[in-house]
């Protein structure tokens, strides 16, 4: 393209960078302040950092509790979708089925109603007919594994189905050839292969489903609920605990940034189902 | 080669997950939207009542002022998106160092959770802590009050949206620009064409799938959208950020009235089918055919 003095450039994009960071950097200036300072001047430049809010929040054993149900709900969803995603992701790519491709868009169909429309049914179909007895699936961490998965097995269909798809099939058929059941093909031939792919996939799964507010703000109310509707908790009509809530803001953002680093090429292609290649 | 039965058995429990929380769900929504119900009412009885939800819910001044608000969130944010993620793809085009970090900073939004979005913004806008209303009293004597002001509430919903989504149309740009191939502009240089020209009559042309598969996906989002504006402003002050999603959310848990909150859902559910079905065919579709 035109050359250009690289001046202007960096200029223009160390702006548009610090428009980005501002939101962030605030929200972690606002974390270690003390109540009463919060309404003075604001100060732009950050000195005498206030730790309480985080001892605060590292304290509070519902917040840890809040915190090991996002982990255990993030995880567990992100491993049962991604391997669920691989299996349907080889039924799909391997075998001649009938409408499989109608399959193969419908399940993406599921992720794009908007989940305001889901949050009725499924609390009704949770507490009245997924039940035995007085035990439901309302408000457990199973669950909520379960309930992301709306989201988040269509999504890893769709990212992985280009990887499964570019393994040869010779070499699922040179194993079975030796002998091998379809089993040991799948997880010892194709699924070793796949594993960039999958690792996207976790990844990304895992951050959709620990970013996840609307649902577990709906279908949970103690025993399951997770560290974003925990955020809520402290935005009450008697007033906000804004320190506390920017430090749990800044809890939540952290895991989902560090993950980040490993996969931000990948990002675009998860947020357009896999349209575009970034 | 092998039984197409192993492929059903592997993609069995794919299917039987999406049936019990997506199929059916659907189901019992399209059913209640048919009744008069509200467990909570005099009456808990589910009452079939026809079409009559339907009936209401044209002639329903608070979902229309919904819709309203949404089509112009929609017109005002993914427009600016679209504006000013192009001018950002383009500028990413030029060589300058550290565009790899640029980049980077640029993608953080996107990974962010909604509602940590919406916290965010909460913080910058609210009245008394707030940094944005602070300096625009302290420097242009304007008081901003997302509380009580609805433009204010609307415009910044608005420029959170901005700010959150973007980087994704910056990102989409990107990838569509760099694939553009060369000859068709240097071939309009040669023949004098001025860059207005070439923007409108080759460049636009060219990156045209790309901008409307963002402005379906864009689409739906906002369809969607309910975290980051619920905790920012709580859909409030009146119904100014009021969108589809959030009036969806409280007429059914507030108000408990399930029968017409399920009426919405199903309307709101086929408009995003038919998004879906234009996003396929605009979008995917295409591609698929080239593969």
């Amino acid at each position: 393209m035109k050359k250009q003095n690289p001046i202007i450039g960096i200029v223009f994009w160390s702006l548009i960078s610090l428009l980005t960071l501002f939101p962030i950097y605030w929200l972690f200036v606002i974390s270690v302040k003390p109540a009463v300072q919060l309404f003075s001047t604001p100060e732009l430049i950050l000195s005498d950092p206030y730790w309480g809010n985080y001892a605060k929040v590292w304290g509070d054993r519902l917040l840890r509790s809040y915190m090991l149900n996002s982990v255990i709900i993030s995880t567990g969803n992100a491993v049962l979708c991604t391997v669920l995603g691989f299996f349907a992701c080889y039924a799909l790519s391997r075998f001649n089925m009938s409408g499989k491709e109608s399959i193969f868009f419908w399940t993406i169909t599921n992720r794009m109603a908007p989940p305001a429309v889901f949050l009725l049914p499924l609390f009704l179909l949770m507490t009245q007919v997924y039940a035995v007895g007085d035990w439901n699936l309302l408000d457990t961490r199973i669950g909520m594994i379960l309930v992301y998965c709306t989201f988040n097995l269509p999504f890893a269909i769709w990212t992985l189905r280009p990887t499964v798809d570019g393994i040869p099939k010779e070499l699922d058929e040179a194993a079975y050839v030796d002998g091998a059941s379809p089993w040991k093909v799948i997880t010892e031939v194709v699924f070793p292969l796949c594993r960039p792919g999958l690792a996207v996939t976790l990844i990304l799964t895992w951050v959709f489903a620990w970013n996840e507010y609307l649902l577990a703000a709906t279908l949970t109310n103690f025993n399951a609920r997770t560290l974003t509707t925990g955020l809520s908790e402290y935005v009450t009509t008697t007033g906000t605990e804004w320190g506390v809530m920017a430090t749990i803001s800044v809890f939540t953002l952290i895991p989902a940034l560090i993950v980040f680093g490993l996969v931000q090429k990948h990002i675009v292609a998860g947020l357009t189902f896999g349209a575009v290649k970034g | 080669m092998q039984s197409k039965r192993l492929g059903w058995i592997l993609l069995a429990p794919t299917l039987v997950i999406l049936f019990f929380f997506g199929v059916l769900p659907f189901i019992y929504v399209v059913y209640v939207s048919f009744h008069q119900w509200n467990p909570f009412a005099v009456n808990p009885e589910m009452v079939f009542n026809g079409a009559d939800n339907f009936r209401q819910i044209v002639f329903d001044p608070a979902f229309l002022k919904s819709v309203g608000v949404t089509v112009m969130f929609v017109i005002f944010a993914v427009l600016s998106e679209l504006i000013l993620g192009y001018v950002l793809a383009q500028a990413f085009m030029r060589d300058f160092p550290g565009k790899a970090i640029f980049r980077t900073i640029h993608t953080l939004p996107l990974i962010m959770a909604p509602i940590i979005v919406g916290s965010v913004w909460k913080l910058m806008t609210t009245p008394s802590i707030g940094i944005i209303p602070h300096f625009l009293d302290e420097w242009f004597g304007i008081t901003m009050n997302i509380g009580t002001s609805a433009p204010a509430a609307f415009a910044t919903v608005v420029i959170m949206d901005i700010w959150h989504w973007t980087p994704l149309v910056t990102l989409t740009l990107i990838a569509a620009l760099v694939s553009l191939p060369p000859d068709p502009f240097e071939q309009a240089q040669i023949d004098g064409a001025n860059k207005r020209q070439i923007f409108w009559h080759i460049t636009l042309p060219m990156i045209a799938p790309a901008v409307v598969a963002t402005v379906f996906i864009r689409l739906m989002d906002a369809l969607r959208t309910v975290d980051e504006v619920w905790m920012l402003t709580g859909g409030g002050p009146g119904s100014a950020t009021r969108f589809v999603g959030v009036h969806i959310f409280k007429e059914v848990f507030p108000k408990t009235n399930y029968g017409y909150g399920s009426t919405i859902s199903v309307i709101v559910l086929y408009l995003t089918i038919v998004a879906c079905w234009l996003l396929y065919v605009t979008m995917l579709a295409p591609r698929s055919k080239k593969d």
